[in-house]
């Protein structure tokens, strides 16, 4: 998995509540191979319309927006289904960071899993960044990992939370499974221990 | 009493390894179910040369992808050779790495969160993930279930254990007798409309109270199953006599001498008396009335007798604007009566709403009317379809016009090509209501099987209440 560290980059803003992984990459497009390119069905049935072209309204076709590698949005972002493929879109189409009010459990684990930096900041300050980037289309924003801080384009510096875990992870571009395989005599021993107890509740009609 | 502890607390107890930080635990996971969504994990572990831990606790369930049609040909029958792949990897997958398969041909074929119950592999205290985030659905059996990416498919299937940090518990009171009419999926959707789709975000929820106790199993996974759309970790319901009795003989339940240790082990389960939970909602089940969703989030719902209601009432800034697109969008005015919107098509199926008892409640309104418009029943397993044949449910339905299907995801996702047409409005006992869920354009209003049979025969969103006896 790709580090994070440090990024400066062009900010997108997308301010709406509960933004949901069905409209991130609708359902119909997971069937692809990750080689299809995930990036192109980010956001598909807002970007495109009925003719299937490019809807110049939607703001991720706005000429300043291409090389965005920042998205900002609403609370509970991310909600609703688990599927991955809605931060597989998010990560090929060049987004490393999201920030928001507030995400779904199951998206933000998700985007640690994938390099992608979930950042929470407080909803006056994700709508104060949005007035901003609204303001100045293009402006750029940049995020510190180790010092857990945004700074936005009018030079305010926020500061933001994350569970220690998840920052060495994206900080090391750990593989969570090597990291857990090392208590693997711990599971072992664990597992011993659980079936003798409850023997009914480990694959009871199966082994 | 500083020891005394929630349900939540001593099935985690009972499942903790290790753990890297005060609420982060590493969890040993008693069954992974996944559909055929994940290929990403099955490619990544085998890209990575790891092996499956447990093949036996990872259960495989063909369901998103099946078709519900034309299954006589088997998988070479799937016209589209992209859906057909997603059927065939799963099941190349599982010969490979040895997991349990429920395969399309198989006679348990079926949902995963209706099968896995089903075949009684949920008990009261495991640990089950899976690759759906409707995984929370065994709750139902004071289970913690939860959803997952497919990375940590992957991790579980390398590990067979999952990091997991602790959540913050909420604990939800339904006192009262639902009225009548008034189903599980009412009164999932009457709290979701209260607390708000966020409103259960981070936490761990337990349903307690009368009018939960009162729920058949099948009532208590529709409530559990709609967990994941007021955004909790998960959602339990203690283990009592009807747990008891729904898992007695069931092929994966406890047996023999297990089934007693089984049973005073469930017993000591339920959060103690003195427990303390994080937060706390009281629902009055008594006032509760069929509800209807009429925006595109699952918190915009209104018992079935209201109006739709106007934006501009909304004083939360987030929400008011997110109503006024949901209305355009579904095409509806403020102040239309709920009752008097049309309707184009219906859907009765879905891993919230396809077991007997759904269907037995959507067959006793069908029973003897005629559907005005298009409407398919999709029972949620085979099994579910057998024992519906049995009463003779399918005869209720084909005779009232609805078709009658075989099992699987269906409508609710249209994964399988069961779509619902651009800028047609349907009445679905699915859970999710967004811009485009149900196909491109597609106008969802959620409702129970019992409404969605209503709204059938009807051609509109009718009150179920006008149609069933006292």
């Amino acid at each position: 998995m790709e580090a994070f560290t440090t990024l400066r980059a062009v900010a997108v803003p997308y301010y709406h509540a509960d933004v949901d992984t069905d409209e991130l990459i609708p359902h119909r497009f997971l069937r692809k191979p990750l080689s299809a390119g995930y990036g192109n069905f980010l956001f598909y049935d807002k970007r495109r319309g009925p003719d299937d072209k490019e809807d110049p309204a939607f703001v991720l076709n706005h000429a300043q927006y291409r090389r965005a590698q920042v998205l900002v949005s609403g609370r509970n972002f991310g909600c609703g289904s688990t599927r991955e493929g809605a931060v597989y879109a998010l990560r090929d189409y060049g987004i490393r960071a999201v920030i928001a009010p507030s995400f779904a459990d199951t998206f933000s684990g998700n985007c640690v899993q994938n390099g992608v930096l979930p950042v929470v900041l407080p909803e006056r300050s994700v709508e104060d960044l949005c007035a901003q980037l609204e303001a100045a289309p293009g402006a750029e924003v940049t995020i510190d990992l180790a010092n857990q801080s945004v700074t936005v384009p009018d030079g305010t510096f926020c500061r933001f939370e994350i569970e220690r875990s998840r920052k060495t992870q994206l900080l090391e571009g750990l593989d969570e499974i090597a990291i857990t395989l090392k208590h693997r005599a711990a599971i072992a021993r664990f597992e011993a221990q659980y079936r003798a107890r409850l023997p009914w509740l480990s694959c009871s009609s199966s082994e | 009493m500083a020891s005394a502890k929630t349900m939540l607390q001593k099935v985690l107890d009972l499942h903790t390894v290790t753990q890297r930080a005060e609420d982060e635990l590493l969890l040993y996971v008693d069954y992974n179910v996944v559909h055929e969504g994940p290929f990403y994990a099955f490619d990544g572990l085998a890209r990575e040369g790891r092996k499956v831990m447990r093949p036996s606790q990872t259960v495989g369930f063909a369901d998103h992808y099946v078709p519900t049609v034309g299954r006589k040909l088997g998988t070479a029958g799937i016209a589209d050779p992209e859906v057909r792949s997603m059927v065939e990897r799963l099941q190349q997958n599982a010969e490979r790495t040895g997991i349990l398969h429920f395969g399309m041909a198989d006679p348990q074929q079926g949902i995963m969160h209706v099968v896995v119950p089903e075949l009684g592999m949920a008990h009261p205290g495991m640990v089950i993930v899976g690759s759906d985030s409707h995984t929370c659905t065994n709750g139902a059996f004071g289970a913690l279930g939860f959803g997952v990416g497919a990375s940590q498919i992957k991790h579980v299937l390398a590990t067979q254990t999952i990091w997991f940090r602790k959540p913050p518990t909420l604990r939800i009171t339904v006192s009262g007798d639902l009225g009548r009419g008034v189903s599980a999926k009412d009164l999932a959707l009457a709290i979701i409309s209260r607390i708000g789709v966020a409103g259960g975000s981070g936490y761990a929820i337990e349903y307690a109270g009368d009018a939960v106790r009162s729920l058949a199993m099948e009532s208590r996974m529709t409530l559990c199953n709609m967990t994941i759309e007021m955004g909790a970790r998960a959602g339990m319901i203690a283990p009592d006599e009807k747990t008891r009795d729904y898992l007695q003989d069931r092929p994966y339940a406890p047996s023999g001498e297990a089934w007693g240790q089984a049973l005073s082990f469930w017993q000591s389960l339920r959060s103690d008396d003195e427990a303390r939970f994080d937060a706390q909602v009281d629902v009055d089940g008594s006032e509760l009335q069929p509800m209807v969703t009429w925006g595109t989030c699952q918190d915009e719902a209104s018992a079935v007798s209201a109006s739709i209601p106007d934006p501009r009432a909304i004083t939360d800034p987030a929400r008011r604007a997110r109503a006024e697109h949901a209305l355009a969008y579904m095409g509806l005015r403020p102040g239309t009566p709920i009752r008097d919107i049309r309707i184009d098509r219906v859907f009765i199926g879905s891993c919230t709403n396809a077991r007997l008892e759904d269907l037995r409640d959507a067959a006793a309104v069908a029973r003897g009317k005629m559907a005005r418009i298009p409407a398919i029943v999709v029972p949620g397993s085979m099994s579910v379809k057998r024992a519906a044949e049995a009463e003779g449910l399918h005869e209720v339905f084909l005779g009232a016009g609805f078709e009658w299907r075989d099992p699987g995801c269906s409508m609710c996702t249209g994964s399988n090509g069961d779509l619902v047409p651009a800028g047609e409005r349907c009445a679905s006992t699915s859970n999710r209501n967004m811009e485009g869920r149900q196909g491109k354009g597609s106008r969802t209003h959620l409702v129970s099987p019992a409404m969605a049979a209503a709204a059938a025969i009807t051609g509109r969103l009718a009150d179920v209440r006008d149609f069933i006896g006292s």
